[in-house]
């Protein structure tokens, strides 16, 4: 273990006790805002918070420093009880320079907590921002706390004795920023210098320059006394167990590693690599000594066409891209619809449309997902609800995908992505099997007939004697899987595919009323916007409004009792952050007249906003119980 | 479970025949259509590969070439336009004992998927990519197509084809495929003998095959092919033997600087064939050969020996299960990091 700092302890002021906290990080792109909100994450998992956080960065690796398209912020929002997002306002904005005062300020709630670097804010640097007067000086910071620290000198000075060079010393102003907020935040350096030494332990300078700005910024947050007090967020009473820090594109990528060893088979991933979905590739890649084989495709299309022939071959074939991805492949899922083929199309969604905001979040390839193909070609569309979900859920997709025999598209986002929280891990032992048959007999083999059940074909792999056979995008004849033109055969077959997918209702769970099981409004939600939800129909609930949560984490097909949930309440009300799929989907499909609340900025959803929603909601409606 | 390294010596398949690879499908390409020729080539070659029917897969896109594979009593894959290495990709990686032949045309393979035959190529997946070169679009019946001649007049060029073509065998080399060769429809022997060398080697292969296309683009080889002028306008091309071509063999290739010239079958500057030079220059040289100027080049026009995708693939999971042991799920699922809450 490394040194326990002892810096602070002994000027202890008061200490405010607060149920949950919640800051942000914010500078340019260079100032390492990512590390400096990670750092705090790990602090905070040991410290025994429930956490979630929210990176944002800009999708121009070199924005012009200093420039507002450059701002990358970090947010955490840590608690002594549960919780489900990375919060709404921020209490506290650490601000590194103009442009991310600018682009965070307003954000920040009255009284909030405003440190920001004063160094940063010259002329130029106010400039770039846009600022025609310092808002240090002008008066316009007046609703927040702020608190000025010349953090580069500081940083600087503190880290130039361990002899590294003025460049280098300059760059640890972010620890010296995570110094001086683990001391408002009442945090221990402890996990952090272990960090530092372990990361940078070829660099003996670099660790002592990065440590010595860490303890500089703590201890110049005790000895000029910034705050009238700590804040302490005492730990949350999580359910019992062992715990991980996890994002959704890590649990994505452990979770297809979990499915190769519940099926027995073996697992193949061709990417072609796009933000926000590369990380899975990037995991996948190193799992080499679990037999994992990953191929960096030359386009979208090679990817899928890939997963495709692994899947003949007998392998679990995934697929991972983003939207612009999906559409690329598009012809070649299709192509998996029609040879029956079991495929994991992982779609990390972003804002669209064509190349759209590529690091920001949105959930708008939910139709792209149901019916962006030509034809009548149906699949299964899946989508997790948390970062940890995913782990499951691309479990799911594996297991669907092979009971049914057909494309499974995983809709993902960037806010789950890169979102963390803390997972207590899974035992392996109680996760079931994915049992897969290939069929081997050829007196029964005919490679499109059908288990009468769940209607998948045959399944007969390359390398199984006498049962040579061939597929192809053609339409089949049903049983024999001779190419057809018969009229009557492709209604058929239009319809059994249509079966197919239909019945996967039955193998999937029934949705599940969050809350009373009648009532006035219902919330009804899907992937990612699930933890603002939960939130606002908690909250809600509390303020005495009648309103229940249903989640639907299986989008094709619903699952069976979604009719009769919608038909206990009197209002649904569909939070998206599209312009309002699901809700085309439920009005078309039910005759429901479902109310949206559509967000499509490239931000998940504060809870508050669907708080008010249900509010505004409730107060049109004649009250039922009143 | 996965049939994985199934055991394919020859030893233990019974001798197949040539119908024991015809499928039970009718084949309905058009009568007098090359590509009948090369079908029956690949069914009378096969057998002496030894392998069993069930280890080869036939994937193909889309075009006349891409029906290929229903004709064919082995696994087969007939998927979309362009794709069919893309398929025949992952089936390798995913099965490295399959034995896989990929065919395509010159629109399939040249215009649409045209990437995808790049990088299958330089990559050297081990894998067998047949070009069937018509010079036209044959199913969509007659538009000029990636390797049809300047000027050339069909339904979507009726003024004539503004396109220069691509060179299929320049492609190949260029993309450093492994094995590079052309053959072509009406030489059944030279056919086969190429399509068995193809399938012998370890990597990429690459044959264009010209083929007649009598429907839309009949007789577009005719002038070099034919019977009765092969002889004299064809260069037969024999590894570690003098480049000679003509009737009776009585005229060779010699070299003047990089510039290639026609000498009598005894000059002694008359070039050996050597498909194994790494050196790009001499491929690329007869790459270009064209008729009338100079004799069309069929055979063999570069093999070399590398080491091919799947088989590094499968060293570096070898080598990382040995540096890191084979993988543990819980420690997975753990990452570096944990903590307890009781
Ligand atoms: S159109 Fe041409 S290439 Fe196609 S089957 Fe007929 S003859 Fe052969």
């Amino acid at each position: 273990m490394v040194e326990s700092p002892t810096l602070g302890s002994s000027a202890k002021k008061s200490v405010v006790q607060r149920e949950r906290a919640t800051i942000r990080f914010a500078g340019d792109s260079g100032d390492g805002m990512q590390l400096a909100g990670n750092r705090f994450t790990d602090a905070t998992a040991v410290f025994g918070n429930d956490f979630s956080t929210l990176p944002d960065f800009p999708a121009e690796i070199r924005a012009p420093a200093g420039s507002l398209a450059g701002v990358s912020s970090f947010q955490i929002s840590f608690s002594a009880r549960t919780i489900h997002t990375p919060g709404d306002a921020p209490d506290a904005l650490v601000a590194m320079n103009p442009a991310a005062l600018k682009v965070h300020a307003k954000e920040l709630i009255r009284g909030g907590l405003l440190i920001v670097n004063k160094d940063a804010f010259t002329s130029a640097n106010l400039k770039k921002a846009g600022y025609t007067s310092n808002p240090l000086d002008d008066g316009s910071l007046a609703d927040y706390r702020l608190i000025e620290v010349p953090i580069t000198q500081l940083a600087s000075a503190a880290a130039a004795e361990s002899g590294v060079s003025k460049q280098d010393a300059e760059r640890t102003k972010n620890l010296f920023a995570l110094g001086v907020v683990y001391w408002l935040f009442d945090r221990d350096l402890g996990p952090s210098i272990a960090w530092i030494e372990e990361k940078f332990a070829k660099l003996p300078a670099v660790v002592e320059a990065n440590k010595a700005a860490l303890k500089a910024g703590h201890a110049y947050g005790e000895t000029a006394e910034l705050a009238d007090a700590h804040v302490s967020v005492p730990p949350a009473s999580l359910l019992p167990g062992t715990y991980r820090t996890i994002t959704g594109n890590e649990a994505t990528a452990i979770g297809l590693v979990a499915a190769k060893e519940l099926s027995g088979l073996q697992l193949f991933y061709g990417s072609y690599p796009i933000t926000p979905a590369s990380d899975i590739l990037h995991s996948l890649a190193s799992y080499r000594n679990f037999g994992v084989k990953t191929f960096q495709a030359e386009d979208e299309i090679a990817a899928v066409g890939a997963a495709i022939g692994a899947a003949f071959g007998g392998s679990i074939g995934v697929t991972g891209t983003s939207g612009p991805g999906v559409a690329l492949k598009s012809e070649s899922i299709g192509l998996a619809v029609m040879t029956e083929l079991p495929l994991i199309v992982l779609n990390v969604q972003r804002g669209g449309p064509s190349t759209g905001l590529p690091t920001k979040t949105e959930q708008g390839d939910l139709l792209q997902a149901l019916y962006g193909r030509n034809g009548e070609s149906p699949v299964c569309v899946i989508a997790p609800r948390s970062p940890g979900d995913c782990f499951y859920m691309v479990i799911e997709a594996v297991r669907l995908a092979f009971h049914a025999m057909t494309p499974v598209i995983f809709l993902s986002d960037g806010y789950l992505a890169n979102t963390a929280e803390p997972w207590p891990l899974p035992d392996i032992s109680q996760l079931p099997k994915i049992d897969v048959t290939f069929h081997q007999d050829p007196q029964t083999f005919e490679p499109y007939r059908r288990n009468p059940d769940t209607l998948a074909r045959q399944y007969a792999i390359p390398g199984t004697p006498a049962l040579q056979h061939r597929i192809g995008g053609l339409e089949k004849a049903d049983g024999s899987g001779n190419v057809s033109y018969d009229p009557d055969n492709h209604q058929h077959m239009i319809d059994t595919r249509a079966d197919k997918i239909a019945r996967i209702a039955n193998v999937i769970p029934a949705l599940e009323i969050e809350g009373p099981d009648t009532g006035d409004v219902l919330v009804l939600s899907w992937g990612s916007t699930y933890g603002a939800a939960i939130t606002a129909v908690e909250q809600a609930r509390a303020d005495g409004a009648g309103v229940s949560l249903a989640h639907l984490r299986h989008l094709n097909p619903f699952p069976a009792n979604l009719a009769d949930v919608l038909s206990r309440f009197q209002t649904v009300l569909i939070p998206e952050t599209n312009s309002g799929q699901l809700r085309l989907l439920v009005r078309a499909k039910f005759l429901v007249d479902a109310q949206g609340l559509n967000k499509v900025n490239g931000q998940p959803f504060n809870s508050s906003e669907i708080v008010d929603a249900i509010m505004a909601l409730r107060s049109t409606q004649v009250p039922t119980h009143a | 479970m996965v049939v994985t390294d199934r055991d394919v010596s020859a030893d233990e398949a019974p001798r197949l025949s040539k119908k024991d690879f015809a499928s039970d499908q009718d084949t309905r390409w058009c009568p007098g259509c090359g590509d009948y020729s090369i079908l029956s080539q690949m069914q009378r070659m096969l057998p002496n590969l030894g392998r069993k029917r069930e280890d080869i897969v036939f994937v193909s896109g889309i075009g006349c070439s891409s029906r290929f594979p229903y004709y064919m009593n082995t696994y087969g894959f007939h998927t979309i336009h362009g794709r069919a290495p893309t398929l025949a990709t992952g089936l390798k990686l995913a099965r490295p004992e399959l034995l896989i032949f990929v065919v395509t045309g010159d629109g399939d393979g040249l215009s649409i998927g045209g990437n995808h035959l790049l990088h299958a190529l330089r990559r050297n997946l081990d894998i067998n990519i047949l070009l069937f070169n018509n010079r036209i679009y044959g199913l969509t019946k007659g538009q000029y197509s990636p390797t049809s001649e300047v000027g050339k007049v069909t339904k979507s060029s009726p003024m004539g084809s503004i396109e220069n073509p691509l060179n299929p065998i320049a492609v190949a080399l260029t993309a450093e495929a492994t094995f590079v060769a052309r053959t072509f429809d009406t030489d059944p022997v030279h056919l086969s003998a190429t399509l068995e060398a193809a399938a012998h080697h370890k990597g990429a292969s690459f044959v264009e095959i010209y083929q007649n296309c009598n429907i839309f683009n009949d007789g577009t080889f005719r002038d070099f092919t034919d019977k009765p002028v092969r002889g004299e306008r064809l260069l037969y091309l024999e590894p570690g033997k003098p480049m000679l071509f003509g009737d009776d063999h009585q005229r060779g290739l010699a070299l003047s600087g990089a510039t290639p010239r026609i000498v009598q079958a005894d000059d002694q500057d008359v070039i050996i064939h050597n498909p194994a030079e790494d050196a790009p220059t001499v491929g690329n040289m007869l790459a270009r050969f064209q008729y009338p100027d100079m004799p069309v080049p069929m055979g063999i026009f570069r093999q070399v020996h590398k080491p091919s995708y799947g088989d590094m693939l499968g060293q570096q999971i070898t080598d990382a299960t040995e540096q890191r042991g084979p993988g543990d799920l819980a420690a997975l699922i753990a990452g570096d990091n944990t903590w307890h809450v009781d």
